[in-house]
């Protein structure tokens, strides 16, 4: 039974590791990427994912007419700038943050009731870095709302 | 610490089941079930094939289905939520789960309204439920001490019950538990609609901002689909679909048209609007079965 110690220690590390991440991914969400949507109302849902280097989430989701919306996108690693689009039903590009400094937030209000997709992805970084290490972080994608 | 993996004959399984467990707890990821199933992306926004290493489906929020609903030009109608004797019915994780969902709903809907000591009396059911459920940091005694002492500051208030929504939902997910946060999404996206229906009662649908923002919520309801559908093996959520698609099966007699989006951006208020037009062809007597068949799956979730 002793030589499985070692194994289910390496368990036990591996799964308290990812919860921790989670957790810290749910705190930079909270206390951070939360404050980027001032003065709109955060609508109290939590999207967020460990991304590395060159990987994409999406999100799908609808906006309705007449309300005004921000999107905030964020990264934990603050030397990161996530790029993000917003694409319609029918493939256009609405929005680019690459058309805007890599804005983290983008505000936009609607005059139709429409379902959107927002696809963030961490770009490859210039940075120096040891060989083979893979940058990785928590991304949020926050929504607020105005009263 | 080193350790030697070539020693053990059953390293592939026990390190498998690490990395498996693992990855449970990180919450919507392909291997999770939110890959998308490529033989359902026939239409609209999601046919593109998707290469994302996560992929989010997002519903109204209990606190943006309440604000739909009044930005709509609703009224407060207090015998419309789900009353507090109904807390002591809850003692199944689904059950709790779905009123979680709906509590939350319900305050929200009151609090939009300034309806300081309903949100209070609300916001202690939904602790209830939380508790019951074994989330431990989303609402304590704290939250409803805040409460209390901001009733009167709205915008406080709203932080919240935001607050209060987002941390029980990222507590299920982290702990492995998607499909009861899914439920929980449903149960409050259900009650908003069961409001909306409710106050729109027998009046006529044509030109009607409520029946307007409730047929929008055909577009919600792919979400409500995808995500369950994403979780169905869940048995709590198989049961929770057969109520969807009778909804689904009402909304589907709906046919909503938009144009082409336009987006016009404002150099002043740096705001871009997104033009467009949209037309439904809601009836009266489709509406008539919507807001039964709504009233029917809320009953269903309540009692």
């Amino acid at each position: 039974m002793k030589k499985y110690i070692p194994y289910l220690a390496l368990l036990f590390l591996i799964t308290s590791v990812s919860y921790n991440v989670s957790a810290q991914c749910k705190g930079f969400a909270k206390k951070i990427c939360k404050t980027e949507l001032v003065p709109y109302i955060h609508d109290g849902n939590y999207h967020a994912a460990i991304l590395s280097e060159g990987e994409e989430a999406e999100l799908y989701k609808t906006f309705y007419s007449n309300q005004q919306y921000r999107i905030a996108v964020c990264s934990s690693d603050s030397a990161s700038q996530i790029e993000f689009k917003v694409i319609d039903a029918n493939r256009n590009v609405l929005y680019n943050n690459r058309e805007h400094n890599l804005s983290r937030t983008w505000d936009f209000k609607l005059e139709a009731s429409q379902q959107l997709k927002i696809v963030v992805k961490v770009p490859v970084s210039n940075r120096k870095k040891p060989d083979a290490e893979i940058l990785s972080g928590c991304v949020a994608i926050m929504f607020g709302f105005k009263d | 610490m080193i350790f030697n993996l070539r020693n053990f004959k059953t390293r592939p399984l026990i390190i498998g089941m690490a990395f498996m467990i693992a990855s449970c707890g990180s919450g919507g990821n392909k291997n999770t079930g939110v890959k998308i199933d490529s033989a359902e992306l026939q239409k609209d926004i999601f046919t593109d094939i998707s290469h994302a290493k996560q992929v989010f489906y997002s519903l109204p929020s209990p606190l943006e289905s309440a604000m739909l609903i009044k930005s709509a030009g609703a009224v407060y109608n207090e015998k419309l939520l789900n009353v507090l004797i109904n807390v002591k019915r809850y003692t199944t994780n689904k059950s709790m789960a779905l009123n979680l969902g709906v509590y939350i709903t319900d305050l929200s809907y009151a609090s939009l309204f300034d309806q300081a000591q309903t949100t209070l009396k609300y916001m202690d059911a939904a602790k209830k439920m939380a508790e019951g459920l074994g989330i431990t940091d989303a609402i304590d005694q704290n939250t409803i001490n805040r409460l209390e002492e901001n009733i009167n500051n709205r915008d406080i208030i709203l932080d919240i019950i935001s607050e209060t929504f987002m941390s029980s939902t990222a507590f299920l997910k982290e702990n492995d538990r998607q499909p009861l946060a899914t439920i929980a999404l449903v149960g409050g996206w259900v009650e908003g609609l069961y409001i909306a229906t409710q106050l729109v009662g027998d009046a006529p649908v044509e030109d009607n901002k409520i029946v307007q923002r409730i047929v929008d919520q055909k577009l919600s309801l792919d979400m409500v689909v995808k995500l369950l559908d994403n979780n169905k093996a869940n048995p709590d959520i198989a049961s929770i679909i057969k109520s969807i698609t009778d909804l689904k099966n009402i909304y589907d007699k709906i046919t909503i048209k938009s144009s082409k989006i336009s987006p016009v951006n404002d150099e002043k208020t740096k705001v871009t609007t997104l033009k467009s037009t949209s037309s439904s062809n809601v009836t009266q007597e489709v509406f008539t079965q919507l807001k039964q068949t709504v009233k029917t799956i809320r009953s269903n979730f309540t009692l």
